[in-house]
């Protein structure tokens, strides 16, 4: 693990007309690290994870990826940094198989336009070794006949095979059983051994705690705790999540900071 | 068997690593490398739902069975040559609307488009005007057809309104330009095509020589992609199909294509217009399957969010299917003109539309989108023109006919959603 953070942004913000979604808000993740980002609904964790891929650019504040300052004005230019977000809706075409999901947009070719099927499934077999995903029969299936586990490890071996750097997981566990959960989790733990940055959004506290290594906790749009799993207890993010000290309540106006 | 189903006991942390392994080689993954264990897995697929063209094949046996006992001419040479021309202008336009329908969209106006490149053909060609080659005629035709498909294409995608709508007022449109032209241009509200080039599109046959070159061309090409396919596999460690079985398929292909072949030439031969059928076919199913706007295709009609994240542009491929439409629909106005040796008010009329869908859908093709294959195209129309061509020979009437062939369309979506029904209940596909 590495100390300088891989992915930091420093004191961002940002606005929906008159809600303040997000109100200077650090953050950071190093690679090889898990970092759980966790909050009450409306905390602003949606909000932080869009403004770093792209979807909706911060209002103000800082991002810098790998020490260097950047600018991310679109999902492309966070593509390009080697930031992926999993959204909880996986964006999977069910119609297509393991292969053809994995390569959607981005297909091998020859000659610019015919389908390299051999190359990309041989490339997208390695991926899946790689990350230890054993339960898929065949990658020639199609993605309608997986479960929900499985269809997640797709969905995240496709972000692993572009190179990302940087994954992001909203809430990969929300919709699955005990034992689907275990094997995202142990998922999520390898991506961390490959000395990816890895940032998971959930709500599970019990996930947080099997994976992560340190926590971020949001609410009301500021971040309100910033915890080594080793040294907090599950009552202390709680408590965080519910009654954490806000440096500005909304509504209120505060020396040194306008009036929204 | 669903050895590889995910819903392991649940709290067993284990369970992941007692499944099969990626390759199928493990013990619950039958071992596809040998002969037996294809065809087993095979069956596997099938009673799983995944059926394939095997309902087809059932249903073209049925109905030759059916025809063949109640009228022998149904099984004489020069009605199956009949049964080739008459499919030809169907599947053509049917390979176009197999597209739309795997963008999980629809179009209703291919019927009258197709007559409005008819027409226009015609048009260009008469020798007591324009009097152009039968190339540039066609050319202009198909090319008009096209630009329609484009036409609609961009209502749909830009203005967001329903391909269902903007193709229902290109039905009207498109109609009322047909009554249009052929009432402006002739009296009788028939116009002849003397070219004889065009005429001779769907009424030349191959010599025998020529029938058996393309027979030979059809088995060559097919056992060419299968080995080329199977060594790339190989090349990369891959699993591929046994040679043994690539040589099995080869040999039933070759089985059949000679057969069709043999019976045409005891005839007057293989018709022209099924060549142009077979390299259209050929073409159309080497994009939908082979490239990447093939696969983009497929992208679209399964899940269109999918493919807009994954940085597909899905309006232009959208505005692409539908110009494929206009395009198949041009070519396929073409050929029923010369196979009618006219238009006429009544053009692009009747049944055709119907039909043309029904063999997209009979085929296999889904109305929901992003499953299908081009020659569905060619087989739900064999299966509609078997039908029409033995109850004309039985001489029922229009009524019972179009009773029947609704019938059968609605046998095959039952198929369909039952096998459906079957594969979301075993987690195949």
């Amino acid at each position: 693990m590495q100390d300088s953070p891989l992915l930091e942004c420093r004191g961002v913000s940002k606005a929906f007309g008159a809600v303040q979604a997000l109100y200077r808000v650090d953050f950071e993740v190093r690679r090889g690290e898990v970092m759980a980002l966790v909050g009450d609904n409306g905390a602003g964790k949606s909000t932080l994870i869009k403004g770093i891929a792209g979807i909706h650019p911060f209002d103000e504040g800082e991002v810098h990826f790998d020490g260097e300052r950047v600018d991310i004005h679109g999902p492309r230019d966070a593509a390009k940094l080697g930031i992926e977000v999993v959204y909880q809706d996986l964006a999977l075409s069910d119609n297509l198989d393991v292969v053809a999901n994995m390569f959607l947009g981005r297909e091998r070719t020859r000659w610019g336009f015919v389908l390299d099927e051999a190359n990309m499934e041989h490339e997208a077999k390695e991926t899946l070794e790689g990350l230890s995903v054993t339960t898929l029969r065949s990658v020639r299936q199609n993605v309608s006949g997986l479960s929900g586990g499985q269809r997640q490890a797709v969905a995240v071996a496709k972000s692993v095979l572009w190179n990302s750097l940087e994954m992001i997981l909203d809430e990969p566990t929300a919709a699955l059983g005990v034992a689907q959960t275990r094997q995202v989790l142990d998922l999520v733990r390898r991506l961390a051994e490959k000395d990816l940055g890895v940032v998971i959004i959930t709500h599970n506290l019990h996930d947080v705690f099997e994976v992560a290594d340190r926590i971020t906790v949001l609410r009301l749009g500021q971040r309100v705790a910033l915890l080594e799993k080793s040294q907090t207890t599950q009552q202390e993010v709680v408590q965080a999540i519910t009654a954490g000290t806000l440096t500005r309540v909304p509504g209120m106006a505060e020396a040194g900071v306008d009036q929204v | 068997m669903t050895t590889a189903k995910d819903g392991s006991p649940l709290g067993d942390p284990t369970a992941a690593v007692q499944e099969p392994m990626l390759d199928g080689s493990g013990a619950g993954g039958a071992s596809t490398d040998t002969l037996s264990g294809y065809v087993s897995a095979w069956w596997q697929r099938v009673r799983a739902g995944e059926l394939g063209v095997i309902p087809i094949v059932i249903g073209l046996v049925v109905i030759a069975i059916v025809f063949g006992s109640l009228d022998e001419t149904f099984f004489v040479e020069r009605n199956f040559t009949n049964l080739l021309l008459q499919v030809a202008p169907v599947a053509t336009l049917a390979i176009g609307v197999v597209f739309v329908l795997l963008i999980g969209e629809i179009d209703l106006s291919v019927a009258y488009v197709s007559a409005v490149g008819g027409v226009m053909m015609t048009l260009l060609l008469r020798p007591e005007a324009s009097n152009w080659p039968w190339w540039a005629a066609i050319g202009v035709a198909v090319a008009i057809t096209t630009a329609i498909g484009l036409l609609h294409a961009l209502i749909f995608t830009k203005a967001g309104i329903p391909s269902f709508v903007v193709t229902l007022g290109g039905l009207l449109i498109w109609s009322g330009v047909v009554l249009i032209l052929t009432t402006d241009y002739s009296t009788s509200g028939t116009i002849r095509i003397q070219n004889t080039a065009v005429i001779g599109i769907a009424s030349d046959f191959l010599s025998d020589a020529w029938g058996w070159v393309v027979g030979a061309a059809i088995v060559g090409g097919f056992a060419l992609t299968q080995v080329q396919k199977a060594r790339s596999q190989r090349a990369r460690g891959l699993l591929a199909k046994p040679t043994i079985v690539i040589l099995l398929q080869v040999a039933g292909l070759g089985l059949v294509t000679s057969a069709a072949v043999w019976y045409a030439n005891k005839d007057r031969g293989v018709p022209k217009v099924t060549l142009i059928l077979l390299i259209l076919l050929a073409f159309w199913s080497f994009v939908s399957v082979r490239t990447r706007f093939g696969r983009h295709v497929y992208a679209v009609g399964g899940n269109p969010e999918a493919a807009r994240r994954a940085g597909i542009d899905v309006d232009r491929v959208r505005i692409a299917v539908f110009m494929i439409s206009g395009f198949m629909a041009g070519v396929g106005g073409v050929i029923l003109a010369s196979r009618l040796r006219s238009v006429a008010t009544g053009s692009g009329g009747g049944p055709l539309l119907l039909n043309v869908i029904a063999a997209a859908v009979i085929g296999g093709t889904s109305l929901f989108g992003g499953s299908g294959r081009v020659v569905s195209a060619l087989l739900g129309a064999l299966v509609i023109g078997a039908i029409q061509n033995g109850m004309g020979l039985l001489q029922l009437e229009q009524g019972p006919q179009a009773v029947i062939t609704g019938l059968v369309l609605l046998a095959a979506v039952l198929v369909d959603a039952l096998s459906k029904r079957r594969r979301a209940a075993s987690g195949v596909a």
